[in-house]
């Protein structure tokens, strides 16, 4: 069956906190291009080995076309929009990865019904032969789900005491993945929009002063007023498109190569996944433009 | 009809009109681009961005129309 979930699934808790799949996937992220960046600082040298190289070519491009994009202000900026970049292309690009979406573990949904009411706990069973996506080499069965129990515990008196005839119970099992592509997770492009937005602020602030804050109250003359009026709605809707179109794209990308893959699984998705690497470089490209575009129409509001 | 009749329904019609008119948008906005860099080769890169950043804008409500359709669908 075909598993699309809007949501990510937490595959485990540290204390009260859920760890989600996406949130497991934007750590192994974070880790990449930290070890990258390190191992690179280690060895800089005149005469550049091939990794350095490599960066420095990475480095020069994305310097020159944000350059050509913004102007002179490009200096300031450059760190936070090149490491938008480099983070969303990787984590859009890692949401590719053999295995990401597939290898995970089952659950089974036990679902109650007492008086027409449904109360849903998960219980851990060893059942595994149900679902057909799961990669059964790899089914992780040892993950606990240590939250379930105080929840079992606190609904089971009440399902027992209600003594209705019309008590039926039915398994259905849930796949989990394990891995999921951190974009995808609506959590993680609303933190990049809020960051993106407030940057847009702090940049404004820091090179004009209070200046800036002219941008949104704007006494001059009633017109000017409802101006400053709507550049602070258009500067919260910002916050609500960078989110939903780095997300939509890379989650309607999922659903397109779930279903594909479902379909046929083996020549078909080929195409799907040049257009999910293509997508995924224009995306984070877009987000570090549209980005670097705003700061830059931000601090040029000067009277 | 029931309400799984009108999800499907709502779903279907959702991606269909916000698919068509964002794409006429595309279209449109790619087909003045091209004609603008063929009356001025010499800005050809500066067209070429400014072109990326407008079809970002025309796909996104694309795409917030899928989120929707894609919800109403599976939730």
């Amino acid at each position: 069956m075909l598993h699309i979930s809007l949501a990510a699934e937490p595959i485990a808790h540290i204390g009260s906190f859920p760890v989600t799949n996406s949130l497991l996937l934007t750590w192994i992220v974070m880790a990449i291009l930290l070890i990258l960046a390190l191992v690179v600082k280690k060895n800089l040298s005149i005469v550049p080995n091939k990794l350095q190289s490599i960066f420095e070519i990475l480095i020069d491009g994305l310097y020159s076309f944000f350059e050509s994009v913004v102007g002179h202000q490009v200096k300031m900026m450059f760190p936070l929009i090149a490491s938008l970049f480099l983070f969303i292309l990787v984590a859009n690009w890692i949401g590719l990865v053999p295995g990401v979406g597939t290898i995970g573990f089952t659950e089974a949904i036990v679902a109650e019904q007492t008086d027409g009411s449904t109360s849903h706990e998960t219980d851990k069973t060893n059942i595994s032969e149900t679902t057909a996506t799961v990669v059964s080499e790899e089914t992780q069965q040892s993950i606990t789900t240590h939250e379930v129990l105080p929840q079992d515990t606190s609904v089971e008196p009440q399902t027992s005491e209600t003594s209705k005839e019309t008590l039926s119970t039915t398994h259905e099992t849930k796949f989990i993945p394990l891995f999921r592509g951190p974009t995808a997770d609506l959590n993680m492009t609303i933190a990049l929009a809020l960051i993106a937005v407030f940057a847009m602020q702090y940049f404004g602030f820091k090179t004009l002063g209070l200046h800036y804050g002219g941008r949104f109250v704007n006494v001059k003359n009633p017109i000017m007023f409802f101006v400053g009026l709507l550049e602070v709605i258009s500067d919260a809707s910002k916050v609500i498109s960078f989110a939903f179109r780095l997300f939509g794209n890379i989650f309607a990308g999922e659903v397109l190569l779930a279903v594909m893959a479902f379909l046929m699984p083996f020549i078909a998705p080929m195409p799907f996944l040049m257009l999910e690497l293509f997508v995924g470089f224009i995306q984070a490209l877009v987000f570090s433009t549209l980005t670097a575009v705003f700061i830059n129409v931000a601090l040029a509001h000067e009277e | 009809m029931d309400e799984n009749t009108w999800k499907m329904i709502m779903t279907g019609l959702t991606i269909a009109l916000g698919g068509a008119i964002p794409a006429f948008a595309i279209g449109s906005i790619t087909a003045k681009a091209v004609e603008s860099i063929g009356r001025n080769p010499e800005a050809a890169s500066d067209i070429r961005t400014s072109m990326i950043l407008g079809m970002a804008f025309a796909e996104a409500i694309a795409i917030y129309a899928l989120v929707t359709a894609l919800i109403i669908k599976f939730v």
